[in-house]
């Protein structure tokens, strides 16, 4: 299961708005080992492609050594489809290199509901997992449009932690 | 001559669970095949058949990638520092086999 908080999923629907029609990729980074994707870091699409995205690599390695320095790791790799569903593709499963990450994918090809769903990647293998949202509690109608897929998905409508 | 590695997770298996090994070259092509000595099967997963650098693995010397310093040709010196990392890449075109 995918638990991440409804800000930082904001903010990747956001991106993948923006960069529509191309794809949007990013990242978000959590502490390792804490399964907590906690900064969002938006990546360049070196393709720059609406059917195809590539970190550019010397933003990557500027972002995986700062990763280093803080004791992070990317805890979800996200990207868009925009004329596609949410799923991954062959092109996707053939390069996913993370098998500790949460494959997020966003579908942007409806302009009015975003399809949101998260996969683990192993070896070739797609494994579809719940997609847990918390802090959704000061927007609920942006995460009630978003559409889940298959995924079930549970929203949490807390308070920030510690608030 | 010794240059460093960082050897990304998804290629730990091949160096025992080491995040950085050491290993020696001229070119970065004698570097991987110093290292495959010593950890066979790592080298195959950064060069292909046809003997030229993985698409989807990035390698830099001293944060250069390697792609825009001669590739596997690219000139090493001791106490360089070598990174490899995943590429990060996909998308809803299916041509990828």
């Amino acid at each position: 299961m995918l638990t991440i908080d409804a800000a930082i999923l904001e903010a990747i629907v956001a991106h993948a708005r923006r960069d529509h029609p191309d794809e949007a990729c990013g990242i978000v980074a959590g502490p390792i080992g804490s399964d907590r994707p906690t900064r969002h870091i938006p990546m360049e699409n070196a393709e720059r492609s609406p059917t195809f995205y590539r970190f550019d690599s010397m933003e990557q390695l500027r972002v995986w050594r700062e990763m280093d320095d803080r004791d992070e790791e990317p805890v979800v790799i996200y990207h868009s489809h925009t004329a596609t569903e949410a799923y991954p593709s062959r092109t996707d499963v053939g390069i996913a290199q993370i098998p500790e990450a949460h494959y997020l994918l966003v579908s942007t090809r409806e302009s009015e509901t975003t399809e949101i769903r998260s996969y683990r990647i192993v070896d070739g293998v797609v494994t579809e997992e719940p997609v847990h949202v918390v802090n959704a509690g000061v927007d609920q109608h942006a995460v009630q449009s978003y559409m889940f897929g298959q995924s079930p998905a549970a929203v949490d409508y807390e308070c920030p932690a510690g608030s | 001559m010794a240059i460093e590695v960082r050897i990304p997770t998804i290629l730990r298996s091949y160096t025992g669970g080491a995040k950085a090994v050491e290993g020696s070259g001229d070119t970065l092509a004698d570097l991987l095949t110093d290292l495959d000595g010593k950890y066979a099967g790592l080298r195959g997963r950064l060069i292909t058949d046809e003997g030229a650098l993985h698409r989807f693995v990035n390698i830099y010397v001293n944060d250069e990638d390697v792609r825009f310093i001669g590739g596997l040709d690219a000139k090493l010196s001791d106490g360089d520092n070598v990174t490899i990392l995943p590429a990060v890449a996909g998308g809803a075109l299916a041509t990828w086999a």
